[in-house]
């Protein structure tokens, strides 16, 4: 694997193969010395024009679990001005022997052009651009629906039949793009839940149902409900009247999660808006994976990060 | 032209012999675990620990592992990406044991130097032994297996391959193939 | 004493072949010409001679973005593509909404001598879209302007809008509209459909374009004005323009070499070459494109020429500038686009691209065709050659093409503007030469 840009373009025995790996680099969590030396002296630059302190240490842990030296670049607020900056950025990141380039971009497909404009040879991850796509995130969350569903067994196993809901701003959403994307290749059912405002306008052409009333969603007793979070600027763009509409129309309250089966697990990529998209009982309960979300995305870092940058580079053997 | 060097039963044989000169050297099968090195040095760790349950009834029911060293190895950037295979040990670990790595074949000793690496970050063995079914010499480290199951000479334009019922299919069987003509 | 070029075999945009005889600032003979005595000849064997390219829509940056672009570059650019007049658009710092600034333009034009350069000015003070500029001042000017435009903005407001095209009027004045709903188009980064979802580009709704029009021409009907619209790029778009010009409104229709080639599906590469406003369509709003430019509803091509540095085009999608450089390309886009699949013929490319956008921008002395006594304004062209389109085909300051590295047919090997060739065996003639001729044109006028 050269880069790991998005999921849409992950086939299905690529992204098994990711997972698979991520459930061994799970087993070294567990172990008292949680490190391994698979990547002793290569470089990892994390280079965040956006702030998420959550992305950025989940990827520093990784990097440094592989024995990497991590390089933590942010961009975000420096004299860095838009334009030139990427290639500025980029060339001195290759200037300074980057193996591995975590970014993560406001703009839709800044990882695509840092990966294909020839300014810097290093692996490049995708850590979320623009409202394009976030593929460790919904790796992170296969990962954490296949562990719940098969435990032990997950080696080797897509998510064939299993019925997720995601539910939220889609339009803006990298999370819900990378998910519809990566689920659809492993063999899951999704459905799309939101306000009509927040739904792009063709999606005729998406692995995915859309639909409009998240009661009618639940009554379905899917595997996964996966709750995305509603960012603030959203409430002053028209899209739907204020946050107490949204809230009773589209989040997951007390009522509707005391009406899911409790084997349905609940999932948000984080950080949660409590009392808007979730309740607080549902995101606290046996059923949230919250917690368990992230300790999995440490894992599925280190099986990307590996995949990239030990080898010659080339393709999965 | 591939020349088979060891047949099912010739396998079969040297087998059993590790299995007693474990046992022998162990001294019993009391605090062992024979940690086989994926992938076929894991079916071979399972068929020694079988063998020695047959001799010795009263081994632990579950002596047997793998131990993966794809994370280890010095070689990394210079194949392609290597899929890791899971590390399984038996219940307690491998604190205080005598451990005995599996391999199928001994050669640069590369592998077994990264075992070495992966044992240490797993705990604190009481002592470290190395069994394979073939040693075909040209060693790059200074490592020696304890338990042999044939000395093969061998060019290093040749290929060695090992061919086992649960991994290849077929009957086992070890062949050798290429070199000068 | 003039230079004099006799042209031996060109086929004419009918399909006859001739020669063509150009002395004393004109086209003295078309036909079977013998008597060639001090002529240049110009062997046009296989050749297509077309008039004098002339494009409504070109950004020459001057002044304001020389690192973009200048009138001398621009126009070099021109005579390379075959162009031998552009209509410069207003958007140059300062933005071209006085007389001082549009005289400017146009007096820098003839000293570069490479095409004749019309000013266009802007419709609002600085292209705020606030208040009118003075457009009769540009009007009576010596760069004497007839088309107005604040194109990069949508002239918004609905009662600017009318104001404007009712003033022009008094000077038979033309209103040239970027049809851009600015709310609609918020942030917008590529046409909106299935992909820009996909791709997490903001959208850029066709419903933003054709509603400016809708009211643009039901506007210039209500007061009886002649309206343009530049870069039409979605097939609603067409479909409303038809509907207008059924119902006798004065209307007339720009489209772009790229709206007719490319699609929005070279968006996925998030290479910023493919950036530009109005953004790439559908295939079928090429295809409705196509059509509408063969049927007449769209009347004209226009390059929409727009440079920029290589550093604008050099980053992520969102910050990229918009526009493409068009004018060396324009001709083989045409050619490959409606030409090649019989859409258009020759006669109709010199329809679209010289005698109409010449009317349509009241410009004297261009698109007369070829025939004896018309302007000495010649492009020969040759069919034949297909090629990959390099860089040594751009002749401009700014190399932001989205056809290099692409297969194209057909190449301009010679343009000849005001009696002088301007491009000759496919290089562009060097600057001095061309300046000095065009000095001694206009002091032999004086003369």
């Amino acid at each position: 694997m050269r880069h790991l840009l998005s999921t849409r373009g992950l086939a299905r025995d690529e992204a098994i193969a990711l997972l698979d790996i991520a459930e061994d680099m799970a087993a070294v969590q567990h172990r008292e010395v949680k490190k391994l030396p698979t990547l002793r002296g290569k470089t990892v630059v994390n280079l965040f024009f956006e702030d998420s302190t959550r992305t950025r240490i989940s990827f520093e842990a990784a990097a440094k679990r592989l024995s990497a030296d991590v390089i933590n670049f942010s961009a975000k607020g420096s004299s860095v001005s838009k334009g030139e900056s990427l290639k500025d950025t980029a060339q001195t990141l290759q200037a300074m022997g980057a193996d591995g380039v975590v970014i993560r971009h406001p703009a839709s497909g800044a990882p695509y052009t840092l990966a294909t404009s020839g300014w810097i040879d290093a692996g490049v991850v995708n850590a979320g651009d623009g409202t394009h796509e976030h593929p460790t995130q919904a790796l992170l969350d296969a990962f954490t629906m296949r562990s719940r569903l098969h435990g032990a067994a997950s080696r080797g196993k897509g998510l064939d039949g299993v019925r997720v809901v995601i539910v939220g701003d889609i339009l803006h959403s990298r999370v819900a793009r990378s998910n519809v994307w990566l689920l659809s290749t492993l063999g899951a059912e999704v459905t799309l839940v939101a306000p009509p405002t927040l739904v792009p306008v063709d999606t005729a052409g998406w692995p995915a149902s859309v639909a409009f009333d998240l009661d009618e969603a639940l009554a379905t007793k899917p595997d996964v409900v996966m709750m995305l979070r509603i960012q603030a600027e959203r409430m002053h763009g028209s899209f739907f009247p204020n946050s107490r509409e949204y809230a009773r129309t589209w989040g997951l309250d007390d009522a509707r999660f005391s009406q899911l089966p409790t084997t349905t697990m609940v999932m948000h990529p984080g950080p949660m808006n409590r009392g808007l998209e979730i309740s607080a009982l549902a995101a606290d309960s046996a059923q949230s994976t919250v917690r368990e979300q992230v300790a999995n995305g440490v894992s599925v870092r280190m099986a990307a990060l590996y995949l990239l940058l030990s080898g010659e580079r080339g393709e999965l053997r | 032209m591939a020349r088979t060097v060891l047949n099912h039963a010739d396998i079969s044989r040297a087998l059993t012999r590790i299995a007693h000169e474990i046992l022998e050297s162990n001294r019993g099968a009391t605090d062992l675990v024979i940690l086989g090195i994926p992938t076929r040095g894991t079916v071979l760790a399972r068929r020694i620990a079988e063998l020695i349950q047959r001799i010795e009834p009263s081994a632990p029911v579950q002596l047997a592992g793998s131990l993966d060293v794809t994370m280890y190895r010095d070689d990394l950037s210079r194949s392609g990406i290597r899929m890791p295979s899971p590390t399984e040990l038996p219940p307690g670990g491998i604190d205080g044991r005598t451990v005995v790595l599996v391999d199928d074949v001994l050669y640069s000793g590369r592998t077994i130097r990264s075992a070495f690496d992966a044992l240490s970050d797993l705990g604190r063995a009481r002592a470290v032994r190395l069994a394979v079914l073939v040693d075909r010499g040209h060693r790059e480290f200074p490592i020696r297996a304890d338990f042999v199951g044939k000395n093969l000479p061998s060019a290093a334009s040749e290929r060695i391959n090992v061919r086992l019922t649960e991994v290849d299919g077929g009957d086992d069987h070890v062949t050798i193939e290429g070199g000068a003509e | 004493m003039t230079e004099s070029f006799l042209i031996t075999g060109a086929t004419l945009p009918s399909g006859e072949r001739a020669d063509i005889r150009i002395a004393d600032g004109r086209i003295i003979e078309v036909g079977r010409i013998a008597d060639a005595a001090g002529a240049t000849i110009v062997d046009a064997d296989g050749l297509i001679a077309l008039p004098g390219l002339v494009d409504l829509h070109t950004h020459l940056r001057e002044p304001g973005y020389e690192q973009s672009e200048t009138v001398l570059t621009g126009t070099r650019a021109a005579a390379a593509g075959g162009f031998t007049a552009v209509f410069a658009m207003a958007n140059t710092s300062p933005v071209a909404d006085t007389a001082g600034v549009v005289e400017q333009v146009a007096s820098l034009g003839t000293a570069a001598g490479y095409a004749t350069v019309q000013p266009i000015g802007a419709v609002t003070v600085g292209l705020k879209g606030e208040q009118l500029a003075e457009l009769g001042a540009m009007a009576r000017s010596r760069a004497g302007v007839r088309v107005f435009s604040d194109d990069g903005f949508c002239v918004f407001d609905p009662l600017l809008m009318r104001r404007a095209l009712e003033y022009v009027k008094a000077f038979d004045g033309v209103v040239a509209q970027h049809a851009q709903e600015p709310r609609l188009t918020q942030g917008a980064q590529m046409n909106e459909g299935a992909l820009s979802g996909e791709l997490g580009l903001a959208g850029w709704p066709a419903v933003a374009e054709e509603s400016i029009i809708a009211r643009d021409v039901l506007l210039a009907e209500h007061v009886g004005s002649r309206l343009h619209v530049c870069h039409v790029s979605t097939a609603g778009s067409v479909e409303v323009i038809r509907w207008a010009k059924a119902r006798g409104i004065d209307v007339t229709a720009e489209v772009t070499p790229h709206h007719l080639l490319l699609t929005e599906e070279l968006v996925a590469s998030y290479d910023p070459r493919y950036k530009v406003n109005p953004p790439l369509r559908r295939a079928e709003d090429v295809e409705a494109l196509r059509a509408a430019l063969a049927d007449g509803t769209i009347d004209i091509v226009a390059t929409d020429h727009a440079p920029h540095p290589i550093e604008a085009k050099q980053s992520e999608w969102d910050a990229a500038a918009n526009g493409m450089v068009g004018l060396e390309s324009a001709l083989s886009v045409v050619h490959a686009s409606v030409v090649e699949n019989g859409l258009l013929g020759w006669s109709d490319v010199a329809r679209v691209l010289s005698s109409t956008p010449a009317r349509i921008g009241r410009l004297a002395g261009q698109g007369q065709g070829i025939v004896a006594g018309a302007a000495p304004e010649v492009t020969l062209y040759d069919p034949s050659a297909a090629s990959e389109f390099a860089l040594d085909r751009l002749a401009g300051r700014s190399i932001n093409s989205p056809y290099l590295g692409r297969a194209l047919p057909g190449r301009v090997v010679a343009t000849f503007h005001a009696g002088y060739a301007t491009l000759l065996d496919g290089v562009v003639q060097p600057a001095d030469e061309v300046a000095r001729r065009a000095a001694a044109l206009v002091g032999g006028a004086r003369g």
